[in-house]
Parts: structure tokens; C-alpha cells; sequence
């Protein structure tokens, strides 16, 4: 069933979970960000402490029931630091804000992984072997005297046990004065580009000491400032094409085409407010938090705090489907206020045909949309439903009065357990969801 | 539409994140804080709605109070008569059981009949055409005056620039700033006397002598302008006239708050020690209303 929608529902059940037990989660460990890469094989994490971990998924299997791999931890890395800008006198956060990983061209992998302020490109290698019989050093490295040397011979590769190396090959600083929020590798291969709270910078995957600004909407008077941009992305086939979104709810789509600064949109998507619903909250919630185009390229998916939004690229003023995704909490907003969940940003992401979407919600629990069928499912990552290839049961939370078995109420929901970062694999159905520190990986129950 | 004691407690909470975020690791997510300023604009705007709802209602009673006082100093033998005739002309319709009480109970209490009863009733509805009468003379004299002062949207002109002129009833004054809270007491009526004298006059001439009620204004406002520095949380009462005249009073609000974030956040730091000061909730929210407030407010409480 490898992405095709054959109609069937999706029998999920539980593979591996990463991370500690732990009651006690250390901030440090928390993750924050989760990529597959193109092909499926790797998969990384990001972390508050500034770390990558990249998973690999192994094809032999060991025990025959287990259809498909595991992922395994392929490498570790420390990515970014805590940085302190003299200047500003403030902190940078370490924090990974967001991983992408570029197409594969050779045996080595390649990723870029960002903080606030600065965008790093890694390399991650193999090296399996390495040379013998040196002339001018020994065995440990020592340089020899060269007066002992009396003969010469040429070195030797030898097998070594596999060592997965992580090295920093460039480093795209100084070119945003405010958080970065996105990056997005553009189709070209040779291009990305890197998006801050207001503006939006193009580079070039060689060069780090200059990159193009190519979205810009500070206002020459900060005390005008009524919308900042939430998330951007490249779009998947037309590399002169990327779109970026706001915290007023809108999307605008932009062309490079048209003008070296691209702060005029060719189209701009945005569904009229509904003013009955009007409440203290309303822009807090209409703000988008993600953008994702689907693998298409004809729609594209936003996250707002409530709902889920497809869009098609041609037609503007209005989405095409709209999936609510936990509309039972806009009776609490003023306690999510409170408490500053609120402010969340979920995301969203794609199956590999289109067919299906997910995002999260509280209390560990995320969401799955049929597109065709419109069937949603809601699913809990949880140590205790964490049965090696247990089928996950479905979760409900009760909104009326009357509150059935296996339902869970509203106020029972535990807020701190947010599922904020998902993933889906690009042609199977493996799906990776971030909980706090720990990783789940589930995939469907192969008929 | 969630009621004016919400709107506060959100105003407190919304400053209180604010203020919170300046010491969070990573800078000021400016993310976050638009979004708070939004929350902040929109409480504030319903708290606003509350307060000029009530202050509407108070100015309706003051109006008829007004009215009656005037009828006593025309002729003060037929107060009673002349009082319930008001009323009952305004009130016909209203549905107010008690007419007469309601005029009279405001009336100092020498010029009570004996056994009258003295409990003060909400002004009733059909008070109303009185009251914008009487303001009307006053507003068409001096439009941009009252514009100056007050927001385009709120149809109270104030109650203390209404025809107020009573010695007997300005005995003692407390005077409510709604953008401070800060509540004062002001003697024989001195502060608000003035200012009603000279507006006493504008209506019964048909003259507006402009000059002078500005001059009031100035002093009135200069006036709140003590009060508030009586405030340990001094905030510089900055451009409340132009941004009332402002068409943009949506983005002035949020554009108050963004201004103390400034470019990088600079204003934000050059505040530090008013939000220091101002780290009690209660306290908070007084300071935001004073602090995203384009106007200053005063009304007469009673």
C-alpha cells in the first residue's frame, strides 16, 4: 500500500520509540524538529540542546514477523550553540528550529539545520575504511624520524568498523535580524531560502558570505507593524515559485520572476473572518504556524491553531477543505491564554501520494484526514499503548454532556503533552511523531 | 462578547507576558508579542465599551438631575411640580415606577419634601433626548473640541462638561481617572466647576469663546496630568490628542505597545523601570490603560 489510496483504512501500530522514560524531561532533550529525507532511509530529529540525531533505517529484519525495518540511530551531532550577541545583548538559543535535508547526489548525505540565527549545512559521511603503512607516521600517528626510514612502501586501505561522520561544510550567518522560522530547499538543488519573523533571504548553497532578500515586510515604521511571517516554503517543482505565510492568516504566493523583490504577491490566498465568531482570541487563532505544499505542487496545507486548511494554488479566495482539528478547545481559549499554549505552533504534513494528512494535538494524541474518504482518526502517542506492533486504538474526546467509555473529557486533557513535529515517509506508511523527548515510530499493519 | 471584568484580568495577564518575555531566553519573540497586543487592543476595546456604557448611563442620570436643578433655580417653589412634570414627560414611556423620586432624590436635601424617597433609580432610556439636547448646544459650538477629547466613537460628551453648575451639588467631587484608576476627591467642586462655568456660558451665548474653554481643557487636562504623575508608574501621556483625531485608532492602540518594542526592542529596554514598577497584576492593568490609551478620561462618581 505504499502511499496509494487504495480506500482502506490505515491500521497503525506501534514500532519503536526513541528517547528517555524518564518523568523528568530535561529541556535540552526536548524535540523540535523531525525530517525524513527524500528517499525515507534517514530520519533526524532536532533538539532544544542544539542536537541532531539521525535514524537510519535497516532492511534486514530479525524477527520474520517485522515487515519492515527499524530505525536506528546512524548519527549524533552536536549542531548549533548557545550563542550571546554582544551587540543586542541578548542569549541565542541553540535550539533547532528546523531541518531539511537536501536531494542525495553522491554516498554522502547533506542537511541543513537552523537555529534563531544561523543556518548550517552538514555533511554526513560514511567511512568504512581507512590507510595503512604510512611512510612518514607509525601505527598511533606518531611522526617517524625520517633518519629511521630506510625504505618506502604504499599505504593500504583497510576495512575499519563503519564510522558515520558530521561535518560542518558551510555556515550561512549574520543575514537575519529576527528569528528564523523556516528554511526550504529549492528545487534547483543550488538554491534555499531562509525566513525571519519579516523578512525572507534566498542562497546559494555554495555561497555563505551573501545571500538575496527577496521578501521584505518591515515598515518604515515599527509602530506599524500589524503582521509578521510565520512559515515560508519553496514549492516543489518550480523553483521560481515559493509561498510564505502570515500571522493574519493569509498566504501569499510569490513569483522571482516578477521582480527582485518579491514584496508584491501574484496571488494571495485568505478566507474571509467570520465575524460571529469574533473573540478575544480570533487573531491568535487564525494565525498560521505551517505551510506545506503537497508533493504535487497543485495544493498546499496550512496550520492554524484550530484547524487545518487545503489549499489550491487556483483559487484564492477560499480554502478547499478545512479539517478541525481539535474544535473543542475554543471554548478554552482564555485558559490556553493563560497558559501560553496558545501560542503552540503545530504543524502538518503530507502522506507521500497526497492522499492523507496529519497533525497534532494535546495530550499526546495526533490527528489523520482521509482526503477522499473524509474519514479522521485520532491517535495517542503513549509508553502504555507502546506494545511491540500493538494496533493503536482510536481516541476520542468527548465535547457534550455525557461522557462515553474509553472517551476522555475536555478537562482531562494534559496540556503539556503536545504533539508539536510529525513526519510522514515519503513512499511508505511510516510516520514518525514527536512527543516532548520521545520519538514514536508507527507504521501500518501490512495486510 | 465576554463582559469589562474579563477584559481586565486578560489586560493584566497580556502585560504580564509582556513583561515576562523581556526576560526570556532567545530575545523578544516578536511573534508572540504582536499576538498579545492584539489580545491586549481587543480586551482593552470591550473594557472601554463597558466603562462608556456606564458612563452613558450615569451622564443620562445626570442629565435629568441637570434638568431638575435648573427648573429649581428658575423657580424653585415649582420644584416638585415641575420636576415630576419633567419626568413625567421623559418618563412617560419609561416604565419608571417612580418618577418623581428619581429627580428629587438628587435634589440636596433641604428642598425635599418631607417623606419623599430618596433612592436614586437608573436613568431610564427616555431620559436620553433631554440630555443630547442640552449637550447638542454645547457639542455644535465647539465640535473640534469635544473631538479633540473624546473618541469619534463614543457618543458621551462627558458628564462633567455638561451644564453641571451647582454649588450645592459640587460640594465634594470624586473624580475617576479611567485611564490611571486613580480616584480623587476634589473639594467644592473646584476643578470641575470651572470647567463648567465656562461651558455654562458658551451655551447661553451664542458666542464660543474658543480660546478660553480650550484653556480649560489644558488646565482640566493638566490637571489629570498631576494625578497621574501621583502614580509611581509615570508614562509619558504621548500624542492622546492626535491619535484620538487619528483615523487608524485600531493600529494606534497596538502601535502604542509595538512603539515601546521598537526596532530591536530598544523602547522596550528604555522602559524597564516602569514595567518594574509595575509587576502587580492589579497595578498592571491600570498602567495599560493608561499606557495604551490614546485619551484620558475622566468621569463624576457619584
Amino acid at each position: 500500500m505504499a502511499g496509494a489510496a487504495s480506500g482502506n483504512d490505515f491500521q497503525w501500530c506501534f514500532s519503536q520509540v526513541k528517547g528517555a522514560i524518564d518523568e523528568d524531561v530535561a529541556e535540552a532533550d526536548i524535540i523540535s524538529t523531525v525530517e525524513f529525507n527524500n528517499s525515507g532511509e534517514l530520519l533526524a530529529t532536532g533538539d532544544k540542546g542544539g542536537r541532531v540525531v539521525i535514524f537510519q533505517h535497516e532492511e534486514e529484519c530479525k524477527h520474520r514477523l517485522q515487515l519492515r525495518g527499524e530505525y536506528n540511530v546512524y548519527s549524533t551531532f552536536q549542531s548549533h550553540e548557545p550563542e550571546f550577541d554582544y551587540l543586542k545583548s541578548l542569549e541565542i538559543e541553540e535550539k533547532i528550529n528546523k531541518i531539511r535535508w537536501l536531494p542525495q547526489q553522491n554516498s554522502a548525505h547533506f542537511l541543513l539545520s537552523t537555529n534563531d540565527k544561523t543556518i548550517k549545512l552538514w555533511k554526513i559521511s560514511e567511512r568504512d575504511k581507512r590507510a595503512e603503512g604510512y611512510n612518514l607516521k607509525d601505527e598511533n600517528g606518531r611522526l617517524r624520524d625520517p633518519f629511521r626510514i630506510t625504505s618506502l612502501r604504499v599505504p593500504v586501505l583497510m576495512p575499519m568498523d563503519l564510522m558515520v561522520e558530521a561535518s560542518p561544510r558551510r555556515v550561512f550567518a549574520n543575514a537575519h535580524t529576527y528569528h528564523i522560522n523556516s528554511i526550504s530547499v529549492n528545487s534547483d538543488h543550488e538554491t534555499y531560502l531562509s525566513a525571519d519573523d519579516l523578512r525572507i533571504n534566498l542562497w546559494h548553497l555554495e555561497i555563505t558570505d551573501r545571500s538575496f532578500n527577496i521578501v521584505d515586510i518591515k515598515p518604515a515604521n515599527m509602530e506599524e507593524l500589524t503582521e509578521v511571517i510565520t512559515a515560508a516554503e519553496c514549492h516543489p517543482n518550480q523553483c521560481n515559485v515559493f509561498v510564505y505565510s502570515s500571522s493574519k492568516g493569509t498566504i501569499r504566493l510569490c513569483d522571482m520572476r516578477a521582480a527582485a523583490l518579491c514584496d508584491r504577491h501574484t496571488k494571495f490566498f485568505e478566507e474571509p473572518d467570520d465575524p460571529s465568531s469574533r473573540s478575544f482570541f480570533s487573531e491568535i487563532i487564525s494565525s498560521i504556524s505551517d505551510v506545506k505544499f503537497s508533493h504535487s505542487g497543485r495544493y498546499m496545507m496550512t496550520r492554524d491553531y484550530l484547524s487545518v486548511k487545503m489549499w489550491d494554488l487556483n483559487m484564492e479566495n477560499r480554502p478547499v477543505e478545512t479539517y478541525q482539528v481539535h474544535e473543542y478547545l475554543r471554548g478554552k481559549l482564555c485558559t490556553l491564554y493563560e497558559n501560553d499554549c496558545i501560542f503552540d505552533k503545530f504543524e502538518c504534513c503530507w502522506n507521500g501520494s497526497d492522499s492523507a494528512i496529519m497533525t497534532g494535538s494535546y495530550n499526546n494524541f495526533f490527528r489523520m484526514f482521509e482526503r477522499n474518504t473524509r474519514k479522521d482518526i485520532t491517535l495517542e502517542a503513549s509508553r502504555e499503548s507502546s506494545k511491540p506492533r500493538a494496533t493503536l486504538k482510536p481516541r476520542k474526546v468527548s465535547t457534550g454532556g455525557k461522557r462515553k467509555k474509553d472517551e476522555i473529557s475536555v478537562d482531562s486533557l494534559d496540556f503539556n503533552k503536545k504533539i508539536l513535529h510529525t513526519a510522514w515517509h515519503p513512499k511508505e506508511n511510516v510516520i514518525a511523531v514527536a512527543a516532548t523527548n520521545n520519538l514514536y515510530i508507527f507504521q501500518d499493519k501490512v495486510n | 462578547m465576554e463582559c469589562a471584568v474579563d477584559a481586565q484580568s486578560l489586560i493584566s495577564i497580556s502585560l504580564r507576558k509582556i513583561h515576562n518575555s523581556r526576560t526570556q531566553r532567545g530575545g523578544i519573540k516578536l511573534h508572540k508579542n504582536l499576538l498579545v497586543s492584539y489580545v491586549l487592543r481587543n480586551a482593552r476595546q470591550v473594557y472601554m465599551n463597558e466603562k462608556y456604557a456606564e458612563i452613558y448611563r450615569m451622564q443620562q442620570y445626570e442629565e435629568v438631575m441637570t434638568v431638575c436643578n435648573e427648573i429649581q433655580e428658575l423657580n424653585p417653589l415649582d420644584l416638585a411640580e415641575d420636576c415630576e412634570e419633567q419626568n413625567g414627560e421623559c418618563c412617560g414611556n419609561g416604565g419608571v415606577s417612580e418618577p418623581a423620586s428619581l429627580c428629587c432624590a438628587l435634589l440636596p436635601v433641604s428642598h425635599l419634601a418631607a417623606g419623599q424617597s430618596a433612592h436614586i433609580q437608573a436613568p431610564s432610556a427616555c431620559s436620553a433626548p433631554h440630555s443630547l439636547q442640552s449637550d447638542e448646544i454645547c457639542k455644535e459650538t465647539e465640535p473640534s473640541f469635544y473631538r479633540s477629547c473624546c473618541a469619534e466613537a463614543y457618543p458621551v460628551s462627558n458628564c462633567d462638561f455638561s451644564p453641571v453648575n451647582n454649588n450645592l451639588h459640587c460640594n465634594k467631587t470624586t473624580v475617576l481617572d479611567l485611564d490611571t484608576h486613580v480616584v480623587t476627591t476634589v473639594e467644592n467642586g473646584y476643578l470641575h466647576q470651572d470647567c463648567c462655568a465656562s461651558l455654562q456660558q458658551c451655551c447661553q451665548s451664542a458666542q464660543s469663546p474658543a480660546k478660553k474653554r480650550k484653556v480649560d481643557f489644558e488646565y482640566y487636562i493638566s490637571d489629570i496630568e498631576e494625578v497621574s504623575d501621583f502614580t509611581p508608574c509615570k508614562r509619558a501621556k504621548f500624542e492622546d490628542c492626535s491619535y484620538a483625531n487619528s483615523e487608524h485608532l485600531d493600529t494606534s492602540n497596538i502601535s502604542n505597545l509595538i512603539s515601546i518594542f521598537g526596532s530591536g526592542f530598544s523602547g522596550l529596554v528604555s522602559r524597564q523601570s516602569d514595567f518594574e514598577q509595575a509587576l502587580n497584576g492589579q497595578f498592571c492593568s491600570k498602567q495599560a490603560l493608561a499606557s495604551l490609551g490614546a485619551w484620558t478620561r475622566a468621569i463624576v462618581a457619584f
